[in-house]
């Protein structure tokens, strides 16, 4: 059989052909005008198709040409600040081509082929290099080193180096066996790339969000999962992560969601600097978007696209955070796939694999020891959609089984707009004993002491709350009272934050344990000056607690809170000379 | 062109028919049957290979026998599109149904559409007041939103609808809209109802309509809803249009949806309705917004009933995770005779932070809308408690809480239904009943804009 055969059945994205020699996973070339596609299934002397575009107006009978290449990406500088599709096509070239609208039949480079970088040479002529290993520098952004790397599985003796500015197709190494290298590789989207060895999650990713830092915290290199209902805040927590979070580098995915989101995204990121370097957000992050409405079959391989570019910052030695969103859409376009190819469907029509491929991509999360020999991490974050907001269903407990963090997000505090939407009561994270030593070197020797005592407040302040729906508040004695005072303080002042508060979106992890102590001191003084005969109202309503809360929304509240909190304590104690 | 007529029909089963031994037929080409008493019925392919063809027929497969002849068009459904079309009231599959001549033609649009660029896209940020207060204060429009209105049998979602149509307008600019009205099985009843309105206000001469009726084919609402976003598209981003698209009801559009999955003896998702759905819906919700390098823009507002009030039923549920927020009516307040019955708690409007402030509304405007929020959620939640406790049992705070509760369905929500507020006066309606309740309690208010609007301060 040769390269190249005939369209024998169109079915929507999946196209099927005949005569022609092909292996799984191999990309094609589909119809008159060349639209691209891959390989996902052999049947006796057909091959299944799923393709990338639209495909209606084709015909049987029409031409498929293999390539013979597998579904890959281009790695090299000048992904950063990129924009592509579920294919990696970048959408800035795709409006050059089509304009506004997306059309079908163009190809485009991942990133300019002809721009010159500047390749700073760390190896030297008579080197043994193995895959993996850096050969050299570029500065891709003011923020990011792009180190270019020998491709896994390629090396030598190191005849020749290059130094000075070259574009990405140009030869900067050449071996003693003759093979060469260029600073643009390519790596199948379908498979891992390699490392050494997986190391423990030690390290949390900082976020910024003061529910996920201090109650759920997320490790560098650990995977989390979000499901929610529509509206109720998924989207936005990403993109609170992307902004705020201490990541090196962003990947994110946009995966069968709304246009409007990317734009906002795009919009915004280019004006917002990273609160950890200074720098413009736009210079550390790459994003991929496949929108609701663009091709379901991108859709599925936009998040291996997605996690093949974090692997390579990764490979780097860089801390990455990747967020999908959302990881539903991509799961329903397996569906639609599978069903599609009539395989025998599991649970709610998903393919019986679906679990399996979660899990799969869930995986490529980790901190890892690089060819390299450094350290570096993908940690991942993925929205989930169930439908009717009922977590029963089968992506999200694919999602459950893997991931370690479970933010929950939850209609009702949406409805209330308590915001974050994170429901503390069911939401928990596996990582607090593998990172709590890191929290307790860096931020606070107490820390995750002062945390067990937020979130067992919020646990009795529940018990509570069942029994103040039938007798009302006040039938409680004072001592409950004042603890249900003190868990609406944790949920109204330190829970709460709201996503586009120009100061309270991001919140220092120091400030966060400022503020959560201040709590506690509050309950403390409170319960003293209650014990030596003061008024619960009096203590409660003393004017400095609500400044000290409303502080927050303030610039510098990190260097004003100390004293806040000394000015209320003292009027607190006031309160029981008062009586 | 129109090829070669082909009698190879060899099952029919719901609205699908199966033929085999043609020429290579395209993906999603248009087709005609010839029925033996002559009539002529369209369809369009769903699954093409050399030996079979599966056409989904949009006129319903009643009459269709082995012996229809079958012509395939040699392309996909396109819809003659100029400004012709407004104006003009066409039927569900495109064709004149006023009884005026055919559109000419300045080009012919692919209905299916293509996907707009995310890069391409601009962000939508200008307020359209609507002239309803529930709407302009806390769920507010924007143009080039896609914001559906969640109802149920038995509502009066129509009402809304239209003087939504009638009042939408952007503040300081007599730029105006033009509607694109999508029936899709609605009752010739509600039909009417929608026309005479539209004529009675003279926007009839500035719309263009859509129409297939309760009594019109089922698997013809797949395309009716394809060929109003194609018109929309075209006079938003050819002719500098700024349009809104209504479409009613969604739900007999996604029950038609679920017809041609189950003939096509698909695996079903949730309900019965196929697990495309998701996506099918967004082909028609995302083709909203505003583009780069062109002045025109579509905001659309879908119509949905929800089966048995329930909203996590895949058709709002899957809407919602679409759309940019929803408008929900309630049942309850309709029943307590309130006009327009808007449930603010679950409405949302996501793109509401970019279009209101100073700049557009009006300062105090978030302010308002969070603390008349809070209020009347508290207030709502009040309403169980004391049918448990009683009033007595309630604290001051308490009792002026629960009481707005109530002047807030009646005063804020309560409007007629040609009242066309201005966002000033609704603003300034929530002052007033909003100074029914202590300032102290008033904690979502800016203290600024307390000095500045509180009914006490401005005397
Ligand atoms: N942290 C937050 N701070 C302030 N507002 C928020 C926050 N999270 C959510 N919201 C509000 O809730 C709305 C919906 O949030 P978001 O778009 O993130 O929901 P979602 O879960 O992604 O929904 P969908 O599944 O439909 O995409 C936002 O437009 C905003 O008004
Ligand atoms: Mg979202």
């Amino acid at each position: 059989m040769k390269n190249e055969g005939l369209i024998y059945r169109i079915s929507g994205p999946v196209v099927t052909a005949i005569d022609m020699k092909a292996a799984m996973y191999d990309v094609v070339r589909v119809g008159t005008e060349g639209l691209m596609g891959e390989v996902i299934e052999l049947h006796g002397d057909k091959a299944v198709i799923q393709v990338y575009e639209d495909t209606s107006g084709i015909r049987p009978g029409e031409i498929v040409v293999n390539t013979g290449e597998t579904l890959s990406v281009s790695l090299g500088p000048g992904l950063l600040t990129q924009i592509y599709d579920g294919i990696q096509r970048p959408l800035p070239t795709l409006e050059k081509e089509m304009g506004v609208f997306l059309t079908r039949g163009v190809d485009a480079d991942a990133f300019d082929l002809e721009k010159n970088w500047t390749f700073e040479p760390q190896v030297s002529v008579g080197d043994t290099v193995v895959g993996g290993q850096v050969v050299g520098h570029v500065q891709e952004t003011d923020t990011i080193v792009h180190k270019i790397m020998v491709v896994p599985g390629m090396g030598g003796v190191v005849k020749s180096i290059e130094s000075g500015d070259f574009n990405v197709t140009q030869t900067i190494c050449t071996f003693e066996d003759g093979t060469d290298m260029q600073m643009m590789q390519k790596w199948p989207v379908r498979t891992p790339r390699p490392y050494l060895q997986k190391y423990p999650p030690v390290i949390p990713l900082i976020t910024g969000m003061r529910i996920l830092d201090f109650l759920f915290p997320l490790a560098k290199g650990g995977a989390a999962g979000i499901p929610g209902p529509f509206g109720s805040g998924k989207t936005v927590t990403q993109q609170s992560l992307a902004k705020y979070s201490d990541a090196q580098l962003v990947v994110y995915i946009g995966c069968g969601e709304r246009g409007n989101e990317m734009t906002e995204v795009l919009d915004e990121f280019p004006h917002l600097i990273d609160p950890n370097t200074g720098k413009p957000l736009m210079e550390r992050t790459v994003m991929i978007a496949n929108t609701s409405n663009m091709p379901v079959a991108a859709r599925e391989a936009s998040v291996y696209t997605g996690i093949t570019i974090a692997e390579y910052y990764r490979d780097m030695g860089y801390d990455v955070a990747l967020m999908a969103d959302s990881t539903s859409r991509w799961a329903e376009a397996m569906r639609e796939i599978s069903s599609r190819l009539e395989e025998m469907p599991g649970e709610e029509g998903y393919p019986a694999y679906l679990s399996t491929r979660i899990a799969e991509f869930y995986e490529r999360a980790g901190r890892v020891e690089t060819l390299n020999g450094e350290d570096g991490s993908i940690t991942v974050i993925g929205a989930v959609s169930p439908p009717g907001g009922d977590i029963s269903e089968p992506v999200s407990q694919g999602t459950l089984r893997i991931v370690k963090v479970f933010w929950g997000l939850d209609a009702g505090l949406a409805r209330q707009r308590h915001f974050p939407a994170i429901n503390w009561l069911n939401s928990y994270s596996l990582y607090p004993q593998s990172l709590d030593q890191w929290f307790r070197d860096n931020i606070a020797q107490d820390f995750p002491e002062i945390r067990v005592e937020l979130s067992g407040l919020l646990q009795i302040e529940s018990e509570l709350q069942e029994i103040v729906q039938l007798v009302g508040s006040d039938a409680l004695p004072a001592d409950q009272q004042l603890t249900l005072e003190v868990a609406r303080m944790i949920r109204e002042y330190f829970l709460q934050q709201n996503g586009f508060h120009e100061v309270d979106a991001y919140c220092d992890i120091h400030l966060q344990y400022k503020m959560a102590k201040a709590i506690l001191a509050f309950q403390e003084s409170a319960k003293s000056a209650m014990a030596s005969g003061a008024q619960l109202g009096d203590v409660v309503n003393v004017p400095s607690r609500s400044h000290l809360m409303r502080g927050r929304l303030n610039k510098g509240y990190i260097d004003t809170i100390d004293d806040m909190v000394k000015i209320m304590l003292t009027e607190i104690a006031a309160t029981v000379e008062g009586n | 062109m129109t090829g070669k007529e082909y009698r190879t029909i060899t099952d029919v089963k719901g609205p699908l028919v199966f033929l085999n031994k043609t020429e290579p037929v395209a993906f999603g080409e248009i087709v005609s049957l010839r029925l033996s008493n002559g009539t002529i019925k369209n369809g369009q392919v769903l699954d093409t290979s050399d030996d079979m063809v599966i056409v989904q027929v949009f006129e319903g497969t009643a009459k269709i026998d082995r012996e229809a002849g079958v012509t395939f068009m040699g392309d996909v459904f396109k819809l003659p599109v100029s400004e012709d079309l407004i104006g003009r009231i066409l039927d569900g599959a495109g064709k004149p149904r006023d009884g005026g001549p055919d559109i000419v033609a300045e080009q012919y649009d692919d209905i299916i559409g293509a996907a707009i660029n995310p890069y391409s896209r601009r962000s939508p940020h200008d307020f359209i007041q609507t002239g309803i207060s529930a709407i302009d204060c806390c769920t507010s429009l924007v143009r080039g939103q896609k914001l559906p209105i969640f109802s149920a049998s038995g509502l009066p979602h129509n009402d809304i609808a239209l003087q939504i149509a009638r009042q939408a307008k952007l503040t300081g600019s007599d730029e105006e809209f033009i509607v694109v009205f999508c029936a899709m099985g609605i009752t010739a009843e509600e039909y009417n109802f929608f026309r005479a309105d539209l004529e009675r206000t003279g926007a009839l001469e500035k719309a263009v309509l859509f129409v297939n009726l309760a009594d019109d084919p089922a698997v013809e609402r797949i395309i009716t809803p394809r060929l109003a976003l194609t018109a929309a598209e075209y006079l938003a981003f050819e002719k500098d249009y700024h349009v809104l698209v209504i479409y009613t009801d969604m739900t007999n559009y996604c029950d038609a949806l679920r017809q041609i999955g189950a003939a096509r003896e698909e695996v079903p998702g949730r309900r019965g309705y196929p697990g495309y759905m998701y996506t099918d819906l967004a082909m028609l919700y995302e083709r909203a917004g505003l583009v780069k390098g062109k002045k025109g823009s579509i905001t659309q507002f879908p119509i949905l009933t929800m089966p048995g009030d329930d909203i996590t039923h895949p058709i709002p549920d899957l809407s919602g995770y679409i759309t940019e927020g929803q408008i929900v009516i309630s049942r309850e307040l309709h029943q307590q005779g309130i006009y327009p019955p808007i449930n603010v708690l679950p409405s949302l409007s996501r793109l509401m932070g970019s279009c209101i402030g100073e700049k557009t509304t009006r300062e105090d405007h978030k302010s308002v809308s969070d603390q008349m929020y809070a209020a009347y959620a508290q207030g709502r939640e009040l309403r169980g408690l004391v049918a448990i406790v009683g009033e007595d049992a309630l604290n001051e705070r308490d009792k002026q809480l629960l009481e707005f509760s109530g002047v807030f369905e009646d005063k804020f929500l309560r409007q007629s239904r040609d009242e066309n507020r201005s966002i000033e006066e609704t603003l300034d309606l929530c002052w007033t009943l909003m100074s029914r309740i202590d300032t102290k309690y008033l904690v979502r208010l800016d203290q600024k804009w307390i000095d500045k609007y509180h009914p006490d301060n401005r005397k």
